[in-house]
């Protein structure tokens, strides 16, 4: 296949951005879309060209890592990240626009990579259970009813990527801490932090720029693991409660 | 946003109900509006109920209105850069609630003067609401005005509810399907019902 790109570029998080035009050609339908752009950047290493920066790890849809906005859609036209996103998902001829997350709370900081820290500091105030340290307790020692751990489960999914965000026409994070929040407040591990947990979570997010939700539903149409929106009513409901609870 | 909206939304089936009551003739009606000056009494002065609740919806829409202005501002500022590569994003109802909600809330300006005061009704007489309700459908911009200030609230209200219930945590995936179907339903019943009015008018069966 041979594809036109339009490809934001940015020297470093100051510069002033654009999109710039590239063809490539000897696509493969087989190639991930980030096999593409490797084979972009073989062309341009070759010209002397600065390599176009993207973000990526696993590979393989597990580490949240990759994140590209392909034609304005996050993670591109298939449920899945954009590592595991395949060009048989496009036509020889096409054009297709790749940008970064947009966001203000998730800045440029080289071409198509953004600065997701803003997620590690809502994970700090709260995305975590104390337990004492030691040997694994017994698998048996707290029972878990299966509803609960089919729920935490589905939350627990999340890989952080932060498609929701950029799907959002708020830039809105509550999908992300919806899913963090409810994967440890239904798990008997999680009941310490209950109330704080959810309280600190949220401020944090606020304070970090995110948007306000309006319920759009573009996060959970975008997430790659398939988190869904009621999870955003389910955070919202902890959160009445926290506050219920805890007089501060 | 939740709390308010869901406050003028029973507002708004309360008001439904009794503009319904114009099907049943100029006497039932115009007694009807009698009675929202005197309801409270004898407990309550003349009007006084009737004042509570014009206060209460003033201060629900002030509330809404000042948090709308406030959500949508910090919405903006989360998303400073827009994407190149342009796209529908969210339903047509979600889409429009910010302009929506300006259309109703300058429908209202125009509701009071007109029903309300009288001031731009033109052959309106005081203590004949029925009579100034035909007076007001008997012109084409009352009919256009109206009816689409209608239309948003329905497209509104089917966003809104379903959003107030998320908000309010009462959302959840067993009952996403009905509090869709309620959304829906109430939308519907709030826009045709409000509809009928001057529709009846233009097609002589209220004169
Ligand atoms: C002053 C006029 C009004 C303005 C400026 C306005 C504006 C807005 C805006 C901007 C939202 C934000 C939600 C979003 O973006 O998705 C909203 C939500 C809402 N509105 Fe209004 N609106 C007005 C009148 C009304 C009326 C008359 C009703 C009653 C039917 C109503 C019911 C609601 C409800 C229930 C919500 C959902 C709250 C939530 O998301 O939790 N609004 N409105
Ligand atoms: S909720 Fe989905 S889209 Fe958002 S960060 Fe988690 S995996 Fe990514
Ligand atoms: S690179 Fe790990 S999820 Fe895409």
């Amino acid at each position: 296949m041979k594809l036109k790109l339009r490809v934001w570029r940015q020297r470093d998080a100051a510069a002033t951005g654009e999109m710039a035009a590239y063809e490539v050609d000897g696509v493969s339908e087989d190639m991930s879309f980030l096999e593409m752009l490797d084979t972009l950047n073989e062309e341009l290493l070759l010209r002397g060209e600065d390599p176009i920066a993207f973000d990526h790890d696993c590979r393989e849809g597990i580490c949240g890592a990759c994140g590209l906005v392909i034609n304005g859609d996050a993670h591109g036209p298939e449920r899945t990240t954009a590592c595991q996103l395949h060009m048989r998902s496009f036509r020889d001829g096409d054009t297709i626009d790749v940008e970064p997350w947009r966001a203000a709370a998730f800045p440029v900081i080289k071409d198509l990579v953004v600065d997701r820290s803003a997620f590690d500091r809502i994970i700090q105030a709260g995305g975590y259970v104390s337990a004492p340290t030691g040997a694994a307790p017994e698998a048996h020692a707290t029972p878990v009813p299966k509803p609960d751990a089919d729920f935490a489960f589905e939350h627990a999914e999340c890989i952080g990527c932060g498609a929701c965000v950029a799907a959002c026409p708020n830039g809105s994070a509550m999908l992300f801490t919806s899913a963090k929040v409810n994967h440890l407040n239904v798990l008997p591990q999680g009941v310490p932090e209950r109330e704080t947990r959810v309280l600190d979570m949220v401020a944090t997010m606020d304070a970090e720029g995110f948007g306000g939700c309006t319920l759009a539903g573009e996060c959970a149409t975008a997430c790659p693991k398939g988190i869904p929106l009621p999870s955003i009513a389910a955070m919202n409901k902890e959160w009445l409660r926290a506050n219920r609870k805890v007089k501060r | 946003m939740a709390v308010s909206g869901l406050l003028m939304l029973g507002y708004l089936v309360a008001h439904v109900m009794g503009n319904l009551k114009v099907f049943f003739g100029p006497r039932e009606f115009n007694e009807y509006g009698h009675w929202l000056r005197t309801m409270g009494a004898p407990v309550l002065h003349e009007e006084w109920a009737l004042w509570i609740v014009r206060l209460v919806l003033l201060a629900t829409v002030a509330a809404h209105a000042v948090s709308a202005y406030q959500l949508s501002r910090r919405d903006i500022k989360a998303r400073p850069v827009a994407y190149a590569h342009k796209r529908r994003r969210a339903s047509y109802a979600t889409r429009t609630m910010r302009w929506g909600g300006v259309i109703i809330a300058l429908f209202i300006v125009w509701h009071i003067l007109d029903l309300t005061t009288l001031t731009v009704n033109e052959n309106a007489q005081p203590g004949h609401p029925y009579e100034n309700v035909v007076a007001t459908f008997s012109t084409w911009y009352g009919n256009v005005v109206y009816i689409t200030a209608m239309l948003a609230v329905g497209l509104h209200v089917r966003h809104g509810f379903w959003s107030a219930a998320q908000t309010l945590g009462a959302g959840s995936a067993s009952r996403d399907r009905a509090l869709k179907a309620v959304a829906s339903g109430l939308a519907l019943v709030l826009t045709a019902g409000f509809i009928a009015v001057p529709v009846a008018v233009m097609t002589g069966v209220v004169s």
